[in-house]
Parts: structure tokens; sequence; C-alpha cells
């Protein structure tokens, strides 16, 4: 019997939409112009990115003038806060969180380290929520570039966006956010919540990997990034990923049509959340599950080590991710798991399921069908356990 | 994913030797909760003195978990004075090579065979009193001595090898600068015990027979097993050192290299300068 997949890792990316891929399959095949071109051929090509483009803009409700397309979400995020920064200058502060993501965090370090830029980041509490008080104090303190997260990656805990963007603009700041891990699962619209500047990327809702967008809210200064042609009228040059964009343009419409299911997926989620609670001792939820997108849930199984888990998991066909050492790629426990203050005892044994809307509850009770097992043959070798 | 050998995910699956003995004679813990790994490995000796039951608990990762294991096969059946003769590579080579971002896994399991055996001669369950060692990452709690031995016993070039090794640095990292300068006084000590010129000890043929086996023991051997090759002494005969190549050596293009610029070349530096080495024809 073959091993069966199980994909609960959509936070790190999904599978392609078969609508997806055959909205780009023209772009391969015989619409291949070059939408700058000066002849009918390519001029099509642009009508339909023009046309893509107005699909995009309406997951957020922007208008499509406010979107570019980049070719990742940390592109977008090194877009936005490069460009911003350099128009705020070395007076301005950059205020961003503890908890971000490091295509975030990177070019934030970069202004402080390389340009004697003053950075702030913001605390988190024990559920992973910010210091709303902490932000408010220092946007007292004169310019400032804020970039916050909409969705963290790893718990799925959500900024309340609306009410930073509120405090924000009254302060007369300019605000980015990383939308990565929000766009698609939950209702995004920038004429109510407004932020200047939005990242999202294709691959985290079922287009492919290659292709992001940074929202510019119209009148927003932004330094060019990527200099070259007269594409995305100079906000980044490049010839345009054509294929790519028409994925996403449909990955977008479909994302818009299932927002309004998204308590199907929440619902798998807490049915694996509690059976796990419920049948493995000693396991916690990490991040505020009052306040979290419907697809993620982070669990920290005591006195075990995360990475040991996974690997037992995907020998079963299981996917997911962990915040611990040995799986972070360094010596320490992530540092969002960090920055809430969970003890060891937990931070190293934390797994991150995140579902899409092509999980089943089958997958879900195969999981919880194996876990325990697993738990407890790594529990019975730990030193930890008595 | 990491590139774990078979070997690695084999005994990571189906651990050999997990648990705890009754009333051991040695027992030794090292690592933490907060460090992210911990490894306790207890034995006991039998009639003969040699170790007869050995059991770990591990706390850690799938490497560590193999890690572990495998030092609980290789340790069965030693006396204690050959059981503390293996190495952190060795354990390493055992399960076909760590990915070197892991090699601290190997270090744990030699820790904690060393603290066993501390335990079992001396009854004391710390090896070392930290207050006599300089500590000199804060994050992980390790001492200069041991950068200095990881160092030493796996010739590290660099900062980020020694983060690899025994995760000094791999914390906060400011420690890094410290470390730095670390590693470049033992690099310089060690290029200035190469370039001084060695007084030629005189040796018995016994002891030069024995050194040279040491050598190919310890220095040899474990690279050529790297790459499932093998090396076995056929004769001495005065400063003629007559060799053969087995496994994957045996018919390599590059035997001649490895003739030259491994087994000759480090018999010279670890021996004698007069040393000549041959293949077996």
């Amino acid at each position: 019997m073959s091993t069966p997949l199980v994909y609960l890792d959509n936070n790190a990316t999904t599978a392609v939409a078969p609508e997806v891929i055959a909205a780009m399959q023209p772009y391969f095949t015989t619409k291949w112009g070059n939408p700058s071109s000066m002849h009918r051929f390519g001029g099509e090509v642009m009508r339909d990115v023009e046309e893509a483009r107005a699909r995009v803009a309406a997951l957020i409700n922007a208008d499509p003038s406010e979107i570019v397309f980049t070719s990742c979400g940390t592109e977008s995020n090194n877009m936005a806060i490069y460009g911003a920064a350099e128009i705020l200058g070395p007076a301005a502060t950059i205020i961003t969180s503890r908890v971000e993501h490091p295509a975030v965090l990177g070019p934030c370090r970069h202004f402080h380290d390389d340009h004697g830029y003053r950075v702030v980041e913001i605390g988190v509490d024990g559920g992973g929520l910010l210091d709303l008080d902490h932000l408010r104090r220092e946007l007292q303190s004169g310019p400032a570039l804020v970039s916050l997260m909409w969705a963290n990656n790893e718990t799925g805990v959500l900024f309340p966006m609306e009410e930073i963007a509120r405090m924000v603009k009254a302060a007369g700041a300019v605000l980015h956010t990383d939308a990565v891990q929000a766009a698609g699962k939950v209702p995004i619209d920038v004429r109510r919540v407004p932020v200047d500047l939005l990242s999202f990327a294709g691959h985290k809702l079922h287009a492919p990997k290659g292709i992001g967008v940074l929202y510019i809210r119209r009148g927003t200064r932004l330094k060019t990034y990527m200099v070259g042609g007269h594409q995305e009228h100079g906000r980044r040059g490049g010839t345009e990923n054509v294929p790519y964009i028409a994925g996403l343009a449909r990955a977008c419409d479909l994302a818009r049509e299932h927002l309004a299911e998204s308590d199907t997926v929440a619902i798998l989620r807490d049915r694996l959340e509690k059976g796990l609670l419920e049948s493995c001792p000693d396991t916690s939820v990490n991040g505020d599950r009052a306040h979290r997108v419907p697809n993620t849930t982070n669990i920290s199984f005591a006195l075990i080590e995360g990475e040991a888990i996974l690997y037992h998991l995907s020998d079963l066909g299981i996917c997911a991710s962990s915040g611990s050492a040995c799986s972070s790629g360094s010596l320490e426990p992530s540092h969002v798991i960090r920055a809430m203050g969970i003890p060891f005892t937990a931070a190293h044994g934390s797994i991150r399921f995140s579902l899409s809307r092509y999980t089943t509850a089958r997958e879900i009770d195969y999981v919880l069908e194996h876990m325990p097992r697993i738990v407890a043959k790594l529990r019975a070798m730990s030193p930890f356990v008595r | 994913m990491w590139d774990y050998t078979e070997k690695i995910l084999d005994h990571f699956r189906n651990p050999r030797n997990v648990g705890t003995i009754e009333n051991p004679d040695g027992v030794g813990t090292v690592g933490s909760l907060a460090c992210g790994d911990a490894l306790t490995l207890m034995f006991k000796l039998g009639p003969d003195k040699r170790i007869a039951e050995v059991k770990f608990k591990t706390f850690g990762c799938a490497s560590a978990i193999a890690s572990s294991s495998a030092l609980t096969e290789m340790v069965l059946g030693k006396t204690i004075e050959e059981a503390e003769q293996i190495t952190n590579q060795q354990i390493a080579d055992y399960l076909g090579g760590l990915p070197e971002q892991k090699m601290h896994c190997s270090v744990m399991g030699r820790e904690a065979l060393e603290a066993a055996i501390h335990n079992y001669r001396t009854g004391e369950t710390v090896v070392r009193d930290l207050h006599d060692e300089k500590i000199i990452c804060a994050c992980f709690g390790v001492s200069e001595q041991e950068v200095l031995r990881v160092v030493r016993e796996n010739n590290l070039t660099s900062v980020e090898q020694i983060t690899n090794f025994c995760k000094a640095g791999g914390g906060c990292g400011q420690c890094k600068p410290d470390l730095q300068a670390l590693l470049d006084q033992e690099l310089a000590d060690r290029q200035a015990r190469k370039s001084a010129p060695r007084p030629e000890r005189k040796l018995t043929n016994l002891q030069r027979i024995q050194m040279i086996q040491d050598v190919i023991e310890r220095e040899i051997r474990p690279v050529l097993r790297r790459d499932q090759g093998d090396i076995e002494l056929v004769d001495i005969d005065g400063p003629r050192v007559i060799i053969a190549f087995r496994g994957m050596c045996a018919g390599c293009q590059s035997a001649e290299l490895t003739r030259s610029g491994l087994v000759e070349a480090k018999l010279r530096e670890l021996v004698s300068s007069d040393i000549v080495v041959e293949e077996e024809r």
C-alpha cells in the first residue's frame, strides 16, 4: 500500500488549483507575446494583463492601478520597506514587530545596521497579540514607517489591522502590512482598512510560486527599487510574467468565491486541534484562539522535539512544520515562539498544521489516528518524562 | 529536509537500546531542555569488565536520537578503556556521516559517554566543574576548553563549524568575535607546530610499528571509510610501509593520490619524515 499524501503545510505553500493551471496554459502556447510590443499580437496580451490586474485588485477591493506585480512575497516586502524608508530618510523610525517574517525583519534590520535608522520591534503577549500601547507611544516620536503583519505565518494570529491602520494614519505615518498569510484566508478591504502598502504572494493561495503583489495606495511615495523598463508604470521594471499573472488572477477569483466557506476550513482545523488536545496529554495551543486565520493551528507537545515528530509524520505521508530549533535551521526555537514567551518545555515541540480548502475530514482523522502513538513513542525515550 | 543517510533514518525509526537500567555502573547526562537536546546514557559491566548492557534516553531531533542509538551499539562489548577512545567523528562515520549542521549530535554522544565513564570511576555526576572553566558561549553554556577540543579533534577552521559541532555562537551570536579570536590563536599555534622543525625521535622498531598502526587507525582509515573505502597494513620494512587499498579505494583512479597525499603525508607528519609508502602489487 502506498503512503497517502496528507498535506497540512499550506502556510508554507499550496497546491496549484487545476483551474489556475488551465488559465495559464494559453500564455505558454499561443499568447506568448510581449505586452509592451507595438503589434496586435503583444497588445492582446497587454489587455489580458490589465484584465488580470483588475481581478487581483478585486480580492482586496483596491483600484487596479494600485496593483504592482512582483516575483514573490519577499520581493513585495523588500520593495515596500526599501522604497518607503528611503523616501522618509534616516530621521524616520521604522516600527515593526518581533514576530514578523524574515522578509520584513531582514530589510528593517538592514536600514538599522547599514543606514543608522532607528528600528523598533514591538513585542507580543503570550497569545501572540501585539502590544498596541507600545505602538501608540512609538507613533508619537515623529515620522515613521510601520510594517506589521496582517496574520502570523507560524501561529495564524491576526493583528487588529483596522485598529492599527487608524492609529498609524492618525499619527501621519506610513503603513505597510505583510498580508501573505491573510490574503485569501480572511476578507481584506483596503478601502475600509487604510493601509498604504500591502504584500501578498500567489503560492499561498493556490497560484504557483514566482508571483507576488504589492498594493500601493494611490499617492503613496515609493522609491523605485527595480529600475529598468517602464513596466508597471515605472514602479517595477522587467517584462511582465504573463502566465503567472493570468494564473494569479484566476486564483484570486477562486479565493474570493471560497472566502464565504472559510468556516468549513475552520471546522476541520478545530476538529484537529480539539482531537489532538484530547488524545495527547500535555499539549497546548500557541496563539490566541479567538484571533486567528481559519486554517492554522500551532500546537506544542511538551518534552519532545519537533523535528523528530515531523520525521515520524513524514513517514506516514503527513506534511506539517515545526518551530523547533532543529527544523528552523538554527539552534534556537523560532523567533515567534520565543517572542511569545513559550517555555522551553513546549517551544521545542511546537508543530504547525495549516489546512486548505482541499483538506478533508478523512485526512484530519488520519492524523488523529496516528499522532498519539508518535507522541507516546518519543515521550517514552525522552529523559525528561518520568 | 535534511540529507540523512538511510542508516540515520533506520536508527531514528528503530532506535536500539532505549530505556534505563536498574543500578547501572555508570550514568551520564548532557544537554538540557533549553538547549533543545539532551541525552542520558547508562551502562552495566559484565563479569569480564566489558560493557554488557547499555541504555539511553534522548530528547532531540532525528539525528540526535540516531547518534545516541548508534553510540549504544558501538560501546556494547567494549572495555571502558576501549569505549573512551570513541570520538564524535566515529559516531558520525558509524551512521554514514551526519549533515555538518548536525555534528553537535555526535559531540553530545561522545560527551554523554565520557560523563557516564566519569561517573563509573568517581561516582560523581558531573564531569567538569564549570566554575573552573571559562564559559565562552553563555546561551548554550559552552566553555573555551570544549570549543578547543572540538576544534582540535575535528580540525575545524571556521566559527560556523564551531557552531555546528558544539552549538557555541548559535544563540544570540554575541560570542562570535571571541570564538574567532580563540580559533585564530589555535590555528596560529597549529601552524607554528607544523612549521617548527620537529626533533626526529629515535624510535624502537616496536614503537615505530605501533605508531604507524595508530596513525592508520585514527587519521587515515576514518577518512577512507567516509567514501566506503578502506586500507590494510601489509608490511613494514625499514622506512618502507607497504599497504593495500580495500573497498571503494581498491582500483580507484585517485588511489595514487591517496597513497602520497594522505597516507604517506600523514605518516611522515606524525611518525617519521623518511617513510615511503608503497601499494602492494
